[in-house]
């Protein structure tokens, strides 16, 4: 049985009430703040954001030697709602968000059935609205059950209040189609964020093709599959015009096609997880199923370019692609097992101790690039400390040493790479509208 | 040597073993050997051990031969082939695993499709793990079997130049000898089509050649290994045909290595294809020797992992 020690509840209304942060270091990207300073919060929404803020709250938190930001977005989740309840449901993937200090999320579409119609649209965000614990958006599919053929009802899922577009999952090998999508969305701006692999590429990959794969006997997906469809679609964004956002970049010489296609003004962003950016294929044990990921783990050439990416502007988001399957999914031979780790719980973590703390990148970058530049990217209200912006708030503290434990995950999932790591740094309260969801 | 031991350990692959424990291997599988061509082939050392052979995947001389090495020791063996077992009933690995081992087993001998698998199983369950080929990884006994013939023949591993010719991506077999060979000191040379070579091989003690002419010549030992025709399907390679013309060892392309090389094949072979029928039966060719030696090593593994001696 999980033990799970930290209480999280549903939000209450924020109507007519008062909080205050007190003391801590305000980080805030959009507002370009980095200060000692307390944060204000009234009815759910920012009120002020200044040194020592003179008024009778009726709650208080003292965030000395803390950090304060905006609330965590991440728009690459899997929460596996409709159909696949036994790997996250909304509740479960929400618990996990509000444990990683993850305030707003956009969930994948590759659920059974498939997110491609304004009816599962509004049923998700009704169904998002009522766990209530967090902001979560819905990605819509590009093509009819993400077949790669047709395309959905793409306005009718901009009608009904999808955030994104998206085949995540895979790769849209028909350039005809996925241009189809890209002119028809055109006019709408409305981004399409792309699963990078060439699929005859990869077709029976389990890992990074390299010198690991060559020892262990393992199928390679090699990183020419992703630079491949990277190329493909930054050219179809830059003849249509469209926007495209690459997911879970992983290889060095796909972070130079994009950083190539920004400077020709390509309307193209991109995204990293903390494992490509820390992680590489050596860690591949094929007992373990944990490191089965799409796009794998690549070496640390590809890492190190990651890293330059991110910090030069080429890479705008981070992301987790929080994956997680049931236990019993993951538990057995290598090249069955699916795809895919749950990332929300241990994000931060991972990105302070193996980031933050040596030296490689510093807070308020790190902070931006899961704040401010995602909700830049998608249109989102959320990411800023701005006045009147809905007060969801994370406080890190940088310092606390913690071990990551499946036993205490509030994912269903189970199988991490992390699991086991000590860690320095995390989440330790999370707000939503001005509801204090976790104090550690 | 007196202090290295196999007693408990599972045999996974040949790159977690170190030169001392494959010459023990080598040295007691000399040993086996001499029971083999014996008039009474029951020995009492496994007496009362009980051993399973867990095969996923089709096999004839490997899961054989372990059945006779383990009955040759005095064990108990059962098979089970998965193809009539729970497992083709859905039931995964791990329950397979743990059915087993809840009998009582001493001893897990397992062949399966996915790389890792033996590993994997050492993980869950208790017994000791023998593997009988995961996939495109490991096939530790074929290895050292390979070992052990080579240096039956030329007396030493040393020095030699061992030519490993076909397809080395999806070969179990190349890996184990690769590891096996450049532990104990020969130099490894691969040929074959490049779709079929893994493009990141960069280790010490291997060379990759382009043409199979280069690998072989002055060569001590070719291994030519088993072409699957299924790769042919995915585009791997365009005909048999050809395949024969340019990587098939043939007399003429024999004449390139030294004139006592020795020839060796995993089995089962595809006569005209990577090997020439008149190579088979040639004086050259220790192909049936391998045979033999397989039955003494695995009874070498069996009887150092479980029985706990040294030698």
């Amino acid at each position: 049985m999980k033990k799970n020690i930290w209480h999280i509840q549903r939000a209450q209304s924020s109507i007519n009430s008062t909080f205050l942060i007190r003391g801590g270091r305000v980080i805030d990207p959009a507002n370009k703040i980095d200060k000692i300073a307390d944060v204000l919060i009234v009815d759910g929404k920012i009120a002020a954001v200044e040194e020592n803020i003179t008024f009778d709250a009726q709650e208080t938190f003292d965030a000395t030697g803390k950090v304060v930001t905006p609330g965590l977005i991440d728009m690459h989740v899997h929460f596996r709602e409709p159909g696949q309840e036994a790997k996250e449901d909304f509740e479960s993937g929400s618990r996990a968000a509000v444990a990683g200090g993850f305030t707003t999320v956009a969930t994948m579409p590759n659920t059974s059935p498939v997110v491609d119609n304004s009816a599962l649209v509004r049923s998700m965000i009704k169904r998002a609205e009522d766990v209530g614990l967090i902001n979560i958006k819905i990605i819509g599919a590009v093509t009819k059950n993400q077949n790669g053929q047709e395309l959905a009802e793409l306005f009718d899922m901009i009608d009904a209040g999808v955030v994104a577009f998206s085949d995540d999952g895979h790769f849209d090998d028909n350039a005809k189609i996925f241009m189809n999508a890209l002119d028809y969305l055109q006019p709408t701006g409305k981004i399409i964020i792309c699963h990078e692999e060439e699929t005859s590429l990869v077709k029976e990959g389990v890992m990074n093709e390299g010198k690991r794969s060559a020892i262990l006997g393992l199928k390679g997906r090699p990183t020419v599959a992703e630079d491949i469809a990277v190329a493909r679609d930054a050219l179809l964004a830059e003849y249509t015009g469209g926007r495209v956002h690459i997911a879970h970049m992983s290889s060095a010489r796909s972070v130079e096609i994009v950083r190539d296609a920004k400077k020709r003004g390509v309307k193209i962003t991109a995204e990293v997880t903390p494992q490509h950016l820390t992680m590489t294929d050596d860690l591949v044990d094929p007992s373990d199923t944990s490191t089965k990921i799409n796009p794998p783990l690549r070496t640390q050439k590809d890492c190190d370019a990651l890293l330059e990416g991110l910090k030069d502007g080429t890479i705008d988001a981070i992301v987790t692609d929080h994956s997680p399957h049931a236990p019993e999914e993951k538990d057995r031979e290598y090249i069955y097992a699916p795809s895919g780790f749950p990332g929300l719980e241990t994000s931060l973590g991972i990105l302070l101790t193996d980031l933050y703390h040596k030296n490689k990148i510093d807070l308020p970058t790190l902070i931006s690039k899961m704040t401010y530049e995602p909700a830049k990217i998608f249109g989102l209200d959320a990411g800023n400390l701005t006045i009147g912006a809905p007060a969801d708030i994370t406080i890190i503290d940088t310092e606390r040493a913690w071990t990551v434990d499946a036993e205490k995950f509030y994912t269903r999932g189970s199988h991490s790479p992390f699991v086991g790591r000590n860690l320095k740094g995390r989440a330790v309260a999370t707000i939503v509208h001005g509801n204090l969801m976790r104090l550690l | 040597m007196d202090n290295v031991t196999l007693s408990g350990k599972n045999i996974i692959g040949l790159e977690n073993f170190s030169a001392d424990e494959i010459n023990l291997v080598l040295k007691t599988a000399r040993s086996m050997k001499k029971i083999i061509r014996g008039k009474e082939k029951k020995l009492p050392d496994l007496k009362g051990r009980a051993i399973i052979n867990l095969f996923c995947e089709n096999s004839t001389r490997t899961r054989t031969s372990f059945e006779l090495a383990g009955k040759y020791l005095g064990a108990d063996v059962v098979s089970i082939n998965a193809a009539t077992s729970s497992m083709s009933k859905g039931e995964s690995l791990r329950d397979t695993l743990m059915t087993v081992e809840a009998m009582g087993v001493d001893a897990i001998v397992i062949r399966h499709k996915a790389e890792g698998s033996a590993e994997y199983a050492s993980k869950i369950v208790k017994p000791i793990i023998i593997n009988a080929g995961d996939g495109a990884h490991a096939h530790p006994s074929q290895g050292l079997l390979d070992l052990f013939t080579i240096q039956q023949a030329k007396g030493r591993l040393a020095g030699l130049k061992v030519a490993i010719v076909g397809d080395i991506l999806h070969s179990r077999v190349a890996r184990s000898d690769i590891f096996g060979l450049t532990k104990m000191g020969a130099k490894v040379h691969l040929a074959g089509p490049k779709t079929l070579l893994p493009r990141f091989f960069d280790f010490d003690g291997v060379e990759v050649h382009d043409n199979v002419e280069d690998a072989i010549k002055n060569a001590d030992v070719i291994n030519i290994l088993r072409l699957q025709l299924e790769r042919m399907q995915t585009g791997l390679f365009p005909t048999p045909r050809e395949y024969a013309r340019v990587f098939g060892i043939n007399e003429k392309r024999l004449a390139l290595a030294k004139e006592d090389v020795l020839i060796l094949h995993p089995g089962p072979q595809n006569k005209g294809l990577e090997i020439s029928n008149d190579i088979t039966y040639c004086e050259n060719s220790a192909i049936r020797d391998q045979v033999q030696n397989g039955v003494a090593i695995r009874m070498a593994l069996l009887y150092l992992t479980l029985n706990g001696g040294n030698s």
